[in-house]
């Protein structure tokens, strides 16, 4: 290990940046039902995981009706996929209050906490169901989602923003097919990844086929020496076309990552400004702090309760939508790997202080960076695959010194 | 037409008969108390009025439209706004939003903005605390808040549910003097308190709650001369 803020530290970093998006989005829900029904709604992972097969069906069939290729998804899949993720769970989550929790809304707790977990297992199994007949028109079209994971198709190309292009040219062929005569000089650095991309036009468009450079000499290079590519050489009927040649740089920042954090940060902005800044948000931390008194205020209390659980539900598909875009293969609804994360973002929420808003994204952020920082750099001492131990260490050491949270307000009496 | 008649109202907490029979008149303009010892039915009647619980029995009428079975929210906007008992502020809020929530109901946004510049020179204590969090106030300062907010909903019927209750005799004479200014300005109010000495002072008609029934109902001048009154209640002997 080098200095501390080598490739390693800021791989980590942008690991930890963007899945801990996620986990604050999916907490953001937790916390604002528990903010104001002070129960803990534990469907809302599941609603999570709906968001996540939901966009993986709406992608699948999108790409099957209208013949689009799988590698090649146009810009605009996401936000229709988006969408229909977010009505889908909005919708879910509006008749799981409706039907489920507002009929005991005046029960004890307990048998609410108690419908949570009933509904979370009933949302679990059901998505688990093999697909209904009808709806099974294609073998990667379906619904409910079946037993069986998945793979999310690409719906964002793999690209690394910040790698520059250093050089450009034509394929030599014949005796010279693998090697590229550079056509100007370069400066290769050592340790860095150099890459080769070779555009050819096909009747589907443009493919790019990519090769690496064995071993170039670090240094100056000059123009006409030949760089020898690997692990393929290109084949024959690429001599003549252009080339580019490409530095990837030590620290990849990839449209991926940038994607999520960038779409989960426009949605947590947006949900402050609503929250803090709007007549309804207001309406919803008045019924926060009292549902009578609200109701005494003119505020309709029930359209506030079911909104709050729609936009929770929201928040949960879209981090359900970006999951698998940075993790493609998605597992069947009932597995432990959803079970877990979905149990990460509680612990989100309640390491933030459950019930605050500004605290769920603060946890979610703390969570993922413990997890990931943790398993780079502890797992050469203390072992690998530790990383949830390192989350719910956190969880239990915030409960014993800071029970209400990092920015939860201890409980008082009311006088 | 009487603003409010309440006729022989009963309301039941489970098995628990917490008012058997009162009966209210509050005609338009007018400011009237229902005093009472602790428990006789004062806030359960309030509450009743505004939506909170559901009567058992009996008939609330506004402005001769049953109010019976309402949602709360809905009262409010037919112009029956509460300053609940405790004050009720949204501690987790500023002054300005609590204020605010006052006219959620309101959608003439100028005319809110004015009402907002009355109530503050009202209470100017509150100008100066506008982007304070409610829960910081003192208990004067809250029930300043309560009473402001209450106005802004612009109600025809003004509901006070304890305003003196845990105050500084100075803050009491101050919050009654603005109870008969907001009066004198056209809102009628109903004001349920346990210090019938100030409340028989500025209303003018009172009625008596006595265990769930209401015993006595008159002009405050009054009941304020009455003995049995002023035996139980004036703490005259």
């Amino acid at each position: 290990m080098g200095t501390l803020f080598d490739a390693t530290f800021f791989d980590t970093m942008i690991a930890s940046v963007a899945v801990g998006s996620l986990y604050a989005l999916i907490a953001l829900g937790y916390t604002m039902v528990y903010g104001i029904l002070k129960f803990i709604n534990f469907a809302h992972s599941d609603v999570f995981v709906l968001g996540a097969w939901t966009a993986f069906t709406t992608t699948t069939a999108l790409i099957a009706w209208t013949g689009l290729s799988a590698a090649g998804a146009p810009w605009w899949l996401g936000p229709i996929v988006l969408g229909v993720a977010m009505v889908v769970c909005g919708v879910t989550a509006f008749c799981i209050e409706r039907f489920a929790y507002r009929p005991l809304r005046k029960a004890p707790r307990l048998n609410v906490l108690i419908t949570a977990i009933g509904v979370s297992l009933l949302l679990q199994n059901f998505n688990q169901l093999p697909p209904a007949p009808g709806l099974a028109r294609t073998a990667t079209v379906s619904f409910p989602f079946g037993p069986t994971p998945k793979t999310m198709p690409e719906l964002l190309p793999d690209v690394i923003l910040n790698e520059s292009i250093i050089a450009t040219g034509t394929l030599g062929g014949g005796e010279r097919r693998g090697q590229v005569l550079l056509d100007r000089a370069v400066t290769v650095l050592p340790g860095r990844t150099y890459r080769l991309d070779v555009t050819r036009q096909t009747e589907a468009g443009p493919v790019v086929a990519r090769f690496n450079l064995n071993n170039p000499p670090v240094g100056e290079v000059q123009a006409g020496t030949p760089l020898v590519t690997q692990p393929l050489r290109p084949p024959a009927e690429m001599q003549g076309l252009a080339y580019v040649l490409v530095q990837v740089p030590a620290v990849t920042i990839r449209l991926v990552d940038v994607a999520i954090v960038g779409t989960a940060a426009v949605l947590m902005v947006g949900l402050l400004w609503l929250v803090f800044r709007t007549r309804l948000g207001a309406a919803m931390r008045a019924v926060s702090f009292s549902i009578e008194n609200a109701a005494l205020m003119g505020v309709n209390v029930n359209f506030v309760i079911s909104f709050t659980f729609v936009l929770g539900a929201c928040l949960a598909a879209a981090a359900g939508f970006l999951y698998p875009i940075k993790y493609p293969s998605l597992q069947q609804p009932a597995s432990d790997v959803w079970v877990l994360l979905g149990l990460k973002a509680f612990v989100a929420a309640v390491v933030g202080g459950i019930g605050n808003i500004r605290g769920a994204v603060l946890g979610g952020f703390l969570i993922a960076f413990i997890e990931f920082f943790g398993e780079t750099y502890l797992s050469a001492t203390i072992g690998s695959g530790l990383q949830d131990i390192y989350v719910f260490t956190t969880l239990i050491l915030v409960l014993l010194l800071r029970p209400a949270g990092l920015l939860g307000t201890p409980v008082r009496e009311k006088v | 037409m009487a603003l409010l008649e309440i006729d022989n109202l009963s309301v039941h907490y489970g098995a628990i008969h917490a008012i058997k029979s009162v009966s209210v008149r509050v005609e338009q303009g007018q400011i009237v108390t229902l005093i009472g010892s602790n428990g006789a039915g004062k806030t359960t009647t309030l509450r009743a009025v505004s939506g909170m619980v559901r009567p058992t029995g009996g008939r609330v009428l506004y402005q001769g439209r049953p109010l019976a079975g309402l949602p709360a929210h809905k009262i409010v906007r037919m112009g029956i706004s509460q300053a609940p008992e405790g004050r009720g502020v949204f501690a987790n809020l500023t002054v300005r939003e609590n204020l605010g929530l006052g006219a959620y109901i309101r959608k003439d946004h100028a005319a809110v903005a004015q009402d907002m510049d009355k109530a503050l020179s009202i209470f100017p204590r509150l100008r100066e605390r506008l982007g304070q969090m409610a829960g910081t106030l003192s208990g004067g300062e809250q029930q300043m808040l309560a009473i402001a907010r209450a106005l802004l909903a612009r109600p025809r019927l003004l509901l006070l549910d304890e305003p003196s209750l845990g105050l500084a005799p100075q803050m009491v004479q101050l919050i009654f003097r603005i109870i008969r200014e907001i009066n004198q300005s056209g809102t009628t109010i109903l004001l349920v308190e346990q210090n019938a000495h100030m409340a028989l002072q500025v209303a003018h008609h009172a009625v008596v709650l006595e265990v769930g029934q209401s015993t006595l109902s008159g002009p405050a001048a009054d009941l304020a001369a009455s003995d049995e009154v002023r035996k139980a209640y004036l703490g005259h002997g």
